[in-house]
């Protein structure tokens, strides 16, 4: 059994967005899955619905997490998962961070109520924890508060508080994405440092590829709310089979890459999910359309390219 | 009455959206019925003198045959002497008519507390566009002067400025007096929205174009700024609709026979036994009034809170 | 900490002095004289001229404002001759027409107020905050649409409205209280109460609705803060991410406006008091501007001041407290 085995996830909000649409996906003990897309793709409130945080939202299909079923669980059991054996960090970890807490408290105070441990055996562990994320002096920055921290201490602050219960599985939405560039290497580093040594499996949710590329095993590229290409790091990266992925690699800029090949953005914007475009989500910015194909019509079923690599267009099967 | 107006989260709108603007107002319920009450009191003080002629009752004319004088004064027959002649009845001890007070009660609470409302504006745009576009000494000085405003006991102080101050024109008194100590609030939320936005590309671009300060202020500064402190308007006129009925309710008001509600409610206090009726009607009214205007203050708050957290 | 507390204590210091200095100038510039009120009906213009002398009016202004200074911090005789009294400190003047010094009548009038402005201020707040979390947590249900219909009502209504309405619907038809006076704490504590819950009720319920509504939309303002999402993304219990993680900053804007209200009250819950005809700081107020005794109306106004900037001064210092941004600045 796989830890996280989601299927045919589907997210609305009211007002009949539908924010995910039929998303499936595993990942399994220790692994790293990228998921890639950009904003409004709907890869943050799959991640979301994964930790049960939704609110407004209806959320149907299937989340188990170690075969636990979250979809429909009652809130309380949803609670003694969340922070126990799936954690997760945010984007911007100054605003996530309560502003009037100490650092200490916001790490022991997940510990004590999971594991019922006492005030001081919570403060040591959180004192352990600032130091396995590499804080100096951890004893001592336990009573400062986030505005004290660098961002990128911001962040192993973060990381030391979802890990301070040894969860099995840690949701990271766009952990990088507000810090400097040489902070963002040393912050994936952590990640992946953490991961060998605790055996985490890591959700790595981003709108840049070059991060999915350093630390992904898995990567799934998600547009307009569902899964348009899906596989090991290696072939989807090398043998591109959906458009859009092929039109993400061309935006990124390559050392090794032939200096004449220019870097050619995608055109258009994404779509409205409020109404979507029918047939192929993608279909009005693709640029390898063909008028033979269904696009403009038909939904793409999922085409598998090769062992466990898989992507969602009629492309595949024109060529099959 | 300050607490109506604070946690206004609402930030500069681009001109163009004012359309969409008053199509979500207009689609709140709530601001439909205030911008009703306050269009029907707007008419009835317009209207009072006509209204009055119409029911041959002057808002001065005494009607002592209405009252029963064996008894001190009430008026005679239920409901405070509501009858045919007197639609609201009459008042206790002189038997004047309460509908002709109560619209000639109308255009003095309505004039003052707009135009204390527009004084305050004026003064608060002025000064907080001032502070937040130039800063420096000027900045520190304004705010200071502000705090120091708002520090002041304001109720305290309108009474005793209000009671010491020659009296010569006391509407015109009371109208600078209430504007004066409201100054400071709108003050400050343009004096931020200015500081917001004075180094954003539009401003920076008209300076570049080599625009005099004056001119982009009023071009490029102001109309940016017109969705909050058209909010904060709709918000204060109510408290001082509230200001204004308290300052006539503690007798240094409008002087009589000049009526206006919070004297009505001032006299109707040695009455409430005998004569609810008394207070009854102009506390309506008072509360009609500042319920619709707050009605409407919420709906254009809410429709440009970017937040929507109302 | 002590750097910052001193800091604002020599703020306060600051504010009560131009305060002082404005009231002087508005008070004693203004044209209306004080020895002429004190004079009575038949005046003549020698006895006026020996009022002056003797109340210090004849002196130039600075030196009446030095005097006047000088007599808050040490207290001062007033006036010479046969006027001549002794104010002792903190002396805000005296009235020559109760014939006491104003810091003694204020004292007098200043436990009717007191008690007035804290029963009512532990009622709204209590009642003002639970309707507006309750509402922000349920926000856009039936709950929450009704109550905030009906402190909309609330907040529309005045007090002097409201006021006579519960005396004549509570005392008079239903006769469930007495007409309230005040009775001292101290000599009969139910009676006390007993005086005082129609005003606390009638001022509350104007406060109540205005916090419901303030507390409400800070409430659902945190809420949706990301450190609100990060406290559930632990598993925390829902009234932990509530209260300790929403609450804490969701009070933040509310002591502010607490503070103001509370100092503002303080100086005179004029409307309340008159309605109920409650000797506080208010009626005393009233009192003194119809009799045109200045002195009193000076006194309260500085008192009123005081109160409201001394309070401003503690919400800042619970600021530093709570805020550890505050604290380090």
């Amino acid at each position: 059994m796989s830890l996280l085995e989601v299927s045919g996830l589907r997210v609305t909000f009211p007002g009949d967005v539908c924010a995910v649409d039929g998303l499936s996906f595993t990942l399994e003990r220790g692994k790293t899955l990228g998921i890639v897309g950009e904003s409004g793709s709907g890869k943050s409130v799959t991640s979301l619905a994964i930790m049960g945080l939704h609110r407004d939202a209806t959320v149907s299909g299937s989340i188990r997490v170690d075969g636990i079923q979250v979809v429909g669980a009652p809130q309380d059991q949803v609670r003694r998962l969340r922070g126990r054996r799936m954690a997760m960090i945010f984007q911007d970890p100054l605003s996530s961070l309560h502003p009037a807490y100490t650092v200490g408290e916001q790490i022991a105070e997940a510990y004590r109520l999971h594991f019922g441990a006492s005030r001081k055996a919570a403060r040591v562990r959180a004192a352990d924890m600032l130091a396995q994320v590499g804080i100096p002096e951890p004893r001592r920055r336990l009573a400062d508060y986030p505005h004290q921290f660098s961002g990128g201490m911001r962040q192993r602050v973060m990381i030391a508080m979802a890990l301070a219960c040894e969860p099995e599985l840690l949701i990271a939405d766009e952990p990088t994405t507000a810090l400097d560039v040489t902070v963002q290497a040393q912050i994936l580093e952590l990640i992946a440092r953490l991961q060998q040594e605790i055996g985490l499996a890591v959700l790595m949710i981003t709108h840049d590829l070059g991060v999915v590329a350093r630390i992904a095993d898995e990567v799934l590229i998600m547009y307009a709310g569902a899964a348009a290409e899906q596989g090991p790091a290696i072939p989807v990266f090398t043998r591109a089979q959906h458009p859009y992925t092929r039109g993400l690699l061309n935006c990124l800029p390559r050392l090794d890459g032939d200096a004449q090949s220019p870097l050619i953005p995608i055109q258009g914007s994404p779509p409205s999910l409020l109404n979507p475009p029918a047939g192929c989500r993608f279909h009005p910015r693709c640029t390898e359309r063909t008028s033979e194909l269904p696009c403009a019509t038909e939904r793409p079923a999922w085409r598998i390219a090769s062992r466990g690599h898989h992507a969602a267009c009629h492309l595949l099967e024109a060529n099959r | 009455m300050t607490t109506l107006v604070t946690g206004t989260a609402v930030e500069a709108v681009p001109t163009t959206s004012w359309r969409r603007l008053t199509a979500r107002i207009w689609a709140d319920r709530g601001a439909r019925v205030g911008l009703a009450i306050v269009v029907l009191f707007v008419l009835l003080a317009i209207l009072a003198p006509v209204i009055s002629a119409m029911t041959g009752n002057g808002p001065n004319d005494f009607h002592e045959d209405k009252i029963n004088k064996a008894l001190g004064g009430p008026p005679l027959g239920a409901f405070g002497g509501i009858s045919s002649e007197h639609w609201l009845g009459v008042e206790p001890v002189n038997g004047r008519d309460l509908l002709a007070r109560i619209l000639y009660g109308a255009r003095v609470s309505l004039l003052i507390s707009l135009l204390a409302t527009a004084v305050s504006v004026v003064i608060g745009t002025l000064l907080g566009l001032v502070a937040g576009f130039f800063g420096g000494w000027l900045d520190a000085a304004i705010s200071r002067v502000m705090d120091l405003v708002l520090s002041f006991p304001s109720l305290i102080f309108m009474i005793a400025l209000v009671s010491v101050l020659p009296s010569g024109d006391r509407m015109l008194l009371l109208i600078l007096v209430i504007g004066f100590f409201g100054w400071p609030y709108i003050g400050r939320i343009v004096r931020g929205q200015t500081i917001s936005i004075r180094h954003r590309e539009f401003v920076e671009a008209a300076r570049a174009g080599g625009q005099g300060n004056v001119r982009i202020l009023l071009r490029e500064v102001l109309p940016n700024l017109l969705a909050p402190i058209l909010v904060y308007t709709a918000l204060s006129i109510p408290a001082n609709i509230g200001t204004e009925a308290a300052l006539s309710f503690l007798g240094i008001g409008v002087e009589p026979p000049t009526p206006s509600w919070g004297q009505m409610l001032q006299k109707a206090m040695s009455w409430y036994q005998v004569d609810p009726m008394f207070f009854v009607i102009p506390g309506t009214c008072l509360f009609l009034t500042v319920l619709a205007f707050t009605l409407l203050g919420d709906a254009m708050r809410d429709a440009l809170d970017p937040k929507g957290s109302h | 900490m002590a750097a910052y507390l001193a800091r604002r204590l020599v703020g306060l210091a600051l504010v009560l002095l131009v305060v002082c200095a404005v009231t002087f100038a508005i008070f004693y510039l203004l044209p209306s004289d004080p020895a002429l009120q004190a004079c009575g009906k038949s005046c003549t213009t020698e006895r006026i001229d020996m009022l002056h002398e003797q109340m210090g009016l004849d002196k130039p202004v600075w030196q009446q404002f030095a005097d006047y200074i000088g007599g808050i911090a040490g207290g001062r005789t007033i006036g010479t001759g046969e006027l001549a009294v002794r104010c002792d400190f903190p002396c805000l003047g005296f009235s020559y027409q109760t014939n006491r010094p104003v810091w003694d009548l204020l004292l007098d009038r200043l436990p009717t107020t007191v008690s007035i402005a804290a029963g009512a201020a532990i009622l709204w707040l209590l009642a003002g905050l639970s309707t507006g979390i309750v509402s922000a947590l349920r926000k856009g249900s039936f709950l929450d649409r009704s109550l905030m219909a009906a402190t909309l009502t609330a907040a529309s209504l005045p007090v002097f409205f409201t006021g006579l309405m519960a005396l004549y619907l509570v005392v008079q038809v239903a006769e469930w209280l007495p007409f309230p006076s005040y009775v001292a704490l101290a000599d009969d504590p139910a009676g006390w109460a007993q005086n005082l819950i129609l005003p606390w009720t009638v001022l509350a319920l104007l406060y109540a609705a205005l916090y419901a509504r303030l507390s409400r939309s800070s409430m659902i303002e945190t809420l949706a803060e990301p450190y609100v999402r990060t406290a559930r993304a632990k598993g925390l219990p829902e009234r932990t991410v509530v209260v300790k993680h929403g609450l804490r900053s969701a009070l933040t804007p509310i002591v502010t406006v607490f503070g103001m209200d509370v100092g503002t009250l303080l100086g005179g819950a004029i409307i309340t008091e008159s309605v109920f005809g409650l000797p506080g700081i208010g009626q005393l107020t009233m009192d003194a501007i119809n009799k045109s005794d200045q002195p009193v109306v000076m006194g309260v106004a500085l008192l009123s001041a005081f109160f409201i900037t001394f309070f401003n001064v503690l919400v800042d210092l619970f600021y530093a407290v709570i805020d550890p941004k505050v604290r380090y600045a």
